[in-house]
């Protein structure tokens, strides 16, 4: 890991301590009677807060959960340096793009 | 490298390398269980009823027990990441070993209350 | 020494980078050390056994061996502090490749410590005044905290960032770095941030401490390795150094 790498994946374990906070409580509140879609999605649609909330919160954790991945590609599997650095990339976008897309199904009204 | 020693080697009897390995694999397990996430969720585009079909499906007690993992995997990576930033971030804070077991034990808690309610 | 008590199992490494560990007979006395019980083995039983010292006080760095699974410097290790059941494990140091039987070879050790810039940059010439350093200031402070390493590896052998990345400079290296960036009087520390910045520097370091807790000399390479994070991040935010 380099000084780049290692800023972001610090800078966004910081941004999403507070947001991970939050989304425990969160799974606590939103459990209290059992899960329902009814419930989950009375909040989340139409409210750009969650939307902000959220989409933050996917970008954050697909940076910070490839930049962990490579470490470990890079250390304990016998892929080198560029492959892991590539599948980390991969995996990534794959997040981001998975994570967005889930973001969009709740909120959009 | 391979150990030259047969027994285990010294340095991994260590609570604060069981801690940073704890760290590793809790985010680990998160990152291949955020796909699984994001597919649940984004069911909702299709509707209120396909992401309910799913969710009565997590009602099963293998499915909550499993859910109760990840709220473990969640907060002990939370609070063990907090711990490197602090072990970073500010002077040397004497009480290691205590800092990671407080980490450790907050999230057997927070697991276990979850648990309650679930079932 | 006539205070024999009784026996002790020693296992020893014989061989290079393959081999394996042979069990010899040592007679047991009160605060025997391990470096003893290595030498008493050379002298009585087989004069081809190979191993490292030199000043047998702690202060060369040169005995540091596996014992028990654990770094130790062998001359201050007392056999009746890591002796398990009668038996000792002695092996080469972790994490190095082996030139024979006990002995590590180290120089990849001290490639790392130029490559970390471990070297001390002199700023003035002899016709300079003398620089004062006032004991009391924050970075002599820090310096004093990492200055007393006697380089023996055995912070190195105990870890894991080290053995699961080859790249990574390494704790002791990383140490020696984060004394000379608190050493006013050195005029090439721009350098030295960018070499412990890259692939390999003190960002491959996993605050598993391990370093901490094996040396022999107590200090805390993972807290100067936390220096140079913040140090490194500070510099990479100003465009200092690149990544």
């Amino acid at each position: 890991m380099n000084v780049r790498l290692y800023l972001w994946q610090r800078l966004t374990a910081a941004v999403m301590v507070p947001m991970i906070m939050l989304h425990l409580a969160l799974i606590f509140y939103a459990t209290r009677q059992g899960l329902t879609a009814a419930d989950i999605l009375s909040r989340t649609r139409g409210s750009v807060a969650w939307a902000l909330f959220y989409g933050t919160f996917v970008l954050a954790a697909s940076s910070h959960a490839s930049i962990g991945i490579r470490n470990i590609l890079t250390e304990w599997s016998p892929l080198k340096d560029r492959a892991a650095g590539v599948s980390a990339m991969g995996f990534a976008l794959l997040l981001g793009a998975l994570g967005l897309g889930a973001v969009a199904a709740v909120v959009s009204p | 490298m391979i150990a030259r020693t047969a027994r285990t080697l010294d340095h991994r009897r260590n609570l604060l390398w069981l801690a940073a390995l704890v760290h590793r694999l809790s985010g680990l397990g998160l990152a291949v269980f955020l796909p699984v996430h994001f597919l649940a969720l984004g069911l909702a585009i299709n509707g209120e009823a396909q992401l309910e079909g799913f969710l009565r499906w997590t009602d099963r007690p293998v499915v909550k027990l499993a859910e109760s993992g990840l709220v473990f995997l969640l907060a002990v990576h939370l609070l063990g990441g907090l711990r490197l930033l602090l072990i970073e971030n500010l002077p040397w804070p004497g009480w290691q070993k205590q800092l990671a077991t407080l980490a450790i034990g907050i999230s057997v808690i927070v697991t276990s209350i979850f648990l309650v309610r679930v079932f | 020494m006539s205070n024999t008590e009784s026996e002790l199992t020693v296992s020893l490494w014989r061989g290079a980078q393959s081999g394996s560990y042979e069990t010899y007979k040592v007679p047991m006395h009160a605060n025997q050390t391990v470096l003893d019980v290595v030498t008493w083995v050379q002298r009585n039983v087989d004069p081809t056994l190979s191993y490292r010292f030199a000043c047998r006080v702690g202060m060369c760095g040169s005995c540091a061996m596996t014992v028990n699974g654990g770094p130790r410097w062998t001359c201050r290790t007392i056999v009746a502090k890591v002796v398990k059941g009668g038996r000792l494990e002695i092996g080469p140091l972790e994490n190095l490749p082996v030139i024979k039987d006990l002995a590590a070879d180290m120089r990849v050790f001290f490639e790392k410590w130029q490559q970390a810039k471990g070297v001390f940059a002199p700023s003035k010439t002899r016709h300079d005044a003398i620089e004062r350093i006032k004991s009391d200031s924050e970075a002599r402070i820090a310096a004093d905290l990492a200055i007393e390493c006697i380089n023996c590896a055995i912070c190195y052998a105990a870890c894991d960032s080290v053995r699961w990345n080859p790249d990574y400079l390494g704790p002791a290296q990383l140490n020696r770095a984060w004394t000379l960036v608190n050493d006013v009087r050195d005029g090439k520390n721009p350098e030295r941030l960018q070499a412990v910045a890259v692939k390999g520097g003190c960002h491959s370091c996993h605050s598993l401490q391990s370093c901490q807790e094996y040396c022999p000399m107590s200090l805390n390479p993972t807290a100067a390795i936390a220096g140079l994070k913040r140090r490194t991040m500070r510099a990479f935010i100003k465009g200092e150094i690149k990544a």
